[in-house]
């Protein structure tokens, strides 16, 4: 067997996330086996860490498409809190609780106005960016300090707590990870897992059949790739970036709806820094920040590779400080991996031992 | 020291997977003299290039510079070894200045301080030798024309004192009077003993500035000797591996009734005042300088530049301004930049043929991906793209058949109007008689066809009528048969 020709091979294969993730997976079982609990695989640890996961994955697949589309969105973070905010607020200021008739419309009204929400930030974002062809790093590093003020009137300044009777049963149960399994939508014979999780993946699917068969999706790849080329072939390029974005918005803020029935409050400054997790998660699932390239699988697991690092530290008592430096390590190993992957890794190939000839 | 060899190369190869780009090449540079490396797309020039400069290593075979052993591990190893290289594309930083651009990785600054007033007079004595005497070293170079940017590289390796310096396509980007200057500072740069490459499709140019020639066709070496002893036709058959008897293969067609009128048609700054009627069925050529506004033309008439006045009317009905308009009434357009506008590098070739039309295969905007794809392997085959699958990156093709993939999509685009900006820039030989052959039948099947072009042989064969433009106007319509090149350039340079 040719050793180099099977590394080169798993290499270049897009499995390259999954074995990554496979390998940190069972990296922290052993070590948490060896020194600590050994509750890392447990199925609770591993529903909160697809629960984390989730939370950053549903905002992460808009992104995904934003940077195919060859655009980023640093604004995520705070707009996901802004959504977050208003659901909270809206909860809040109920003039109905969770049994009494009407209560249903309050609620459909506050998430209706949440997602509005995520959809008005990222229209804003792509408008911007088609208009007046200033380049989405700095438009959305304007609009994500925007986006945290106009949060910030909204909470008046503190965190916003809804009364526990105006929440509706659905949303406190959506970010469940506990052993009860009548709060989990199972259906009957699905196993135990967060609806978080089950929203995710019906998203994610849809977002894979949306870029892979319908004009829409081959137009957001074509842009990524080449605006100009795109917009000789007759691609309405500014519509189909504000398009994008708009709809990275809905994400967001299905991203703060999540976030909302995770920690049950409404805290605008929460977002800051959350974009970055974002933007990390699809760049460890292949995804390139100069266009044209991106997986939606790879997003995920990269989700999961961040919450399968913070997890893991957490069982092994590693201090924060060091899990911070162990996820931004990883993600720079990650993306010179990419970059051997697709492009020509001779020197990397040449530092392996040479083909056996003798044998 | 003139005559005396400075550079042999021997029995290089290299391969790239399973492909074998080079296989045994071998070649000699002497001093003082132009050696033209002829070939096709893909017959290993630029690999040979690229090993030179040291950007690839080869598998085996032998380098020496005079008696030493040349091995070059990278750009700066070759520059050191005194072997420069004059890309296609240039290669300056078009931020900095003329003279930091000339000592940039220049070894002579020592301590790693740049000291730019000892360096001085050098950069000043290899400008002068470019025949930059006027320009000043602190000038920007992003501000200077093409042609002086080119000269400024010369004289970058001049700065680095290099003996042999090898040309690749420099005067593809080139206008005609520059071209001419170019060649003056090659025939001063041979009287310093300096050793040169000279990589050109035009076999008119290799034939005025070389003195020898080396022919290459899929990776070996097929021929060499002097200039002078070869004619063009040898050459060609040397480099095709089959005898050419039509470089230029015409295919009858019958222009019929008028069709496309541009009416005042005017940019900013250009194109000024343009009147065409288009008949169907024609094939209208444009000649002119690098500058003169074809491009814009062009590119204004299929809605990508913004016109400031002026209609365009397909059947006397005047089509609105915007380029989906614009393919909807049947126009359709090849970038004369492939690379960066033409298509799209990273997706498939499929991705790219179908792009400008995936109405046909979706139902309620729900693509069908094998369907797609039948269609497009279908008009791959029509247009003989060499590809190993459909789904294949475009950047890995070569560049003639990339064009190819850029000519299909608008032919899936059924397209009624060609509008194609030097389709055939950068193409083998080979593929430009393919590429001339099929604007033919195309013509004949009723297709108008407007052909942007600075290579005069090939509007002259192909086209019914020729303009000719200068400094944004269309100065002269007349019929093909009417002009000649001479007349041609009289009118552009005018």
């Amino acid at each position: 067997m040719n050793f180099r020709r099977i590394l080169k091979s798993i290499f270049q294969s897009q499995l390259g996330p999954i074995f990554a993730l496979t390998f940190i997976l069972m990296l922290f079982a052993l070590a948490d086996q060896r020194w600590s609990s050994g509750n890392y695989l447990s199925p609770r640890n591993f529903r909160v860490m697809m629960n984390s996961a989730a939370l950053i994955a549903v905002p992460a697949l808009g992104m995904t498409m934003i940077i195919i589309a060859a655009g980023i969105d640093l604004s995520a973070g705070t707009a996901l809190t802004l959504c977050g905010t208003v659901l909270a607020t809206q909860l809040k200021h109920a003039a109905v609780a969770s049994g009494e008739p009407g209560f249903v419309w309050v609620v459909l009204q506050a998430v209706c106005l949440t997602l509005l929400t995520g959809c008005i930030c990222g229209l804003v974002n792509g408008g911007l960016i088609s208009l007046t062809k200033v380049v989405p790093f700095i438009v959305t590093l304007g609009t994500m300090t925007i986006f945290l003020g106009v949060g910030q009137i909204i909470s008046k300044e503190s965190t916003v707590y809804a009364d526990e009777k105006n929440i509706p049963g659905w949303l406190s149960d959506f970010c469940y990870t506990g052993s009860n399994s009548e709060r989990y939508l199972n259906f009957g014979f699905l196993p135990n897992i967060p609806n978080s999780v089950l929203l995710t993946l019906i998203l994610a699917l849809a977002v894979v059949l949306l870029l892979r068969y319908t004009v829409f999706g081959r137009n957001v790849f074509a842009i990524g790739s080449s605006e100009s080329t795109a917009r000789l072939c007759g691609v309405n390029v500014p519509l189909t970036v504000i398009a994008v974005y708009t709809l990275a918005g809905l994400f967001v803020a299905l991203g703060g709806l999540m976030y909302y029935a995770n920690v049950k409050n409404g805290n605008p400054s929460d977002g800051m820094g959350k974009e970055l997790e974002i933007i990390a998660a699809v760049v460890l699932g292949g995804g390139s920040l100069s266009g044209g390239r991106g997986s939606i699988l790879g997003t995920l697991v990269g989700a999961l590779i961040i919450t399968a690092i913070r997890s893991g530290c957490a069982q092994l008592s590693i201090p924060n400080t060091y899990t911070h430096i162990i996820i931004g390590g990883i993600i720079i190993v990650a993306v010179i991996v990419d970059q051997l992957r697709h492009g020509s890794p001779e020197w990397f190939f040449r530092m392996l031992p040479a083909k056996n000839n003798g044998t | 020291m003139k005559g005396q060899s400075i550079l042999e190369v021997s029995r290089i190869c290299k391969a790239f997977g399973p492909t074998e780009a080079l296989r045994g090449v071998g070649l000699s540079v002497r001093a003082g003299e132009v050696l033209a490396l002829i070939g096709e797309n893909g017959a290993g020039k630029s690999t040979l290039l690229k090993i030179l400069s040291g950007a690839h290593r080869a598998d085996s075979g032998e380098m020496s510079i005079g008696d030493r052993p040349f091995r070059p591990s990278g750009p700066s190893d070759t520059r050191r070894s005194g072997v420069a290289m004059i890309y296609q594309e240039l290669n300056l930083a078009p931020e900095l200045s003329v003279e930091d651009n000339l000592l940039l990785g220049h070894v002579g600054s020592g301590g790693g301080l740049l000291i730019r007033k000892q360096q001085r007079p050098k950069v000043i004595e290899a400008l002068e030798a470019v025949g930059l005497e006027g320009l000043s070293p602190t000038a920007i170079v992003g501000e200077q024309s093409v042609a002086t940017q080119q000269m400024i590289e010369i004289a970058r390796a001049l700065v680095a004192e290099a003996r042999i310096i090898l040309f690749d396509e420099p005067t593809s980007s080139l206008p005609q009077k520059d071209v001419a200057r170019l060649f003056s500072i090659i025939n001063e740069l041979k009287e310093r003993g300096i050793g040169m490459v000279y990589i050109s499709h035009f076999l008119e140019e290799v034939r005025e500035v070389a003195d020898r020639y080396t022919v290459l066709r899929d990776g070996e070496n097929v021929g060499e000797g002097i200039m002078e002893d070869i004619d063009d036709d040898t050459i060609v058959s040397l480099m095709v591996g089959r005898d050419v008897r039509n470089l230029f293969p015409t295919v009858a067609h019958c222009p019929g009734e008028p069709w496309v009128s541009i009416q005042d048609l005017n940019g900013s700054p250009s194109p000024k005042n343009i009147n065409i009627e288009l008949r169907r069925g024609e094939i209208f050529g444009v000649a002119g300088l690098v500058g003169a506004g074809r491009t814009e033309l062009i590119r204004t008439i299929f809605g990508l530049d913004y016109a400031s006045s002026g209609s365009v009317s397909v059947n006397q009905k005047p089509i609105a301004h915007t380029i989906g308009e614009r393919i909807q009434a049947g126009f359709g357009f090849i970038s004369e930049d492939r690379k960066s506008e033409g298509l799209a590098q990273d997706l498939s070739v499929i991705d790219n043929l179908t792009l400008s039309r995936l109405t046909d295969y979706t139902t309620l905007g729900v693509l069908n991906l094998k369907q797609r794809k039948l269609a497009a392997e279908k008009l791959l085959e029509r247009v003989q793209v060499k590809c190993n699958a459909s789904d294949q990156a475009v950047s890995e093709l070569s560049g003639g058949n990339q064009q190819k993939v850029a000519i299909a999509r608008i032919l899936h685009q059924q397209a009624d109007i060609l509008l194609m900006d030097e389709p055939t820039k950068g193409i083998d030989l080979g593929t430009k008689a393919e590429i001339y052959q099929m604007l033919g039948e195309l013509a004949a099947t009723g297709k108008t066809i407007v052909f942007v072009s600075s290579y005069l042989p090939e509007l002259l064969a192909v086209c019914d009528r020729i303009g000719v433009m200068a400094r944004g106007e269309l100065r002269e319509v007349r019929n093909a048969s009417d002009w000649t090149e001479e007349e041609v350039m009289g009118v552009a340079i005018g």
